[in-house]
């Protein structure tokens, strides 16, 4: 797929499929806008792995019984980057974003091969909001763009 | 996500020769894993100099590659760019993992 994104210097817009390569894809356009080109490495390597999880978890669980798009909007604000994603998939599981606590590391047959996306969220985003309106799951959450805060 | 095997010694050094491990090809890589460990090693260094990206479900299977070689064998990681270095410390998966800046001298031109 070709994504191409709407894409101004302080701000852009993308839409694209909820599905697996089409996130891969739209990552690389979103990547390739005026707007993440213009920050530092560390932030555009942040704003990867926050957008990354945010939209696997929406084509794996929001997405996993039918198809749909994914709208992602993004908005630069002095040292901030301001994300928005929505999608009309399955609400979350009790209206509620999952806790993203790591499982205990544990002995070495037990290390967890999963559960490291809402975490890797929690970690990175700051003001992190999720609500469903009229059929939308919409997801906000704020990026630092100089330094990451861990 | 290509990858391509090179015997050195008691060694297999898999070098990871796309930029990204990812939910869109985690599957992928664990197989094509799994085939270039087949032959018996001491050891097993995966050089991801090249990868400049990883999301969790690339975390999942490399940690689901670790522990398919089995407690004796264990998997080591070779160069983690800035990103890739940033989900391993964030998920704590960087205190698990043998983890060295770059490859063993003499090892470096490796696929």
């Amino acid at each position: 797929m070709d994504a191409k994104a709407v894409d101004f210097s302080s701000s852009t817009r993308l839409t694209i499929p909820g599905r697996q390569s089409a996130v891969r894809d739209g990552l690389r356009a979103l990547l390739d806008t005026l707007l993440l080109q213009s920050l530092p490495a560390d932030g555009r390597g942040t704003a990867e792995i926050v957008l990354a999880e945010a939209l696997n978890n929406i084509v794996e669980h929001a997405y996993a019984h039918h198809d749909g798009e994914i709208e992602i909007s993004l908005q630069l604000r002095q040292n901030e980057l301001l994300c928005r994603i929505s999608d009309t998939g399955l609400p979350m599981p009790g209206g509620q974003l999952p806790a993203g606590v790591l499982a205990p590391l544990g002995d070495f047959a037990d290390l967890p091969e999963g559960g490291f996306g809402w975490h890797l969220i929690r970690s990175l985003s700051k003001d992190l909001r999720y609500r469903r309106e009229g059929g939308r799951n919409l997801l906000s959450f704020r990026l630092d763009t100089q330094q990451s805060p861990a | 996500m290509e990858l391509v095997a090179e015997q050195r010694g008691e060694m297999i050094v898999v070098s990871a020769l796309g930029d990204r491990i990812d939910a869109a090809g985690a599957i992928q890589f664990k197989d094509r894993m799994r085939e270039l460990t087949q032959t018996p090693s001491l050891r097993v260094i995966l050089d991801m100099s090249r990868v400049a990206f990883l999301d969790s479900s690339g975390l999942g299977a490399v940690v689901a590659v670790m522990k398919a070689l089995g407690p004796d064998r264990k998997l080591e990681l070779s160069g983690l760019t800035a990103t890739v270095q940033k989900v391993f410390r964030l998920t704590r998966m960087d205190s698990v993992f043998t983890i060295h800046d770059h490859l063993p001298d003499g090892l470096r031109q490796v696929g």
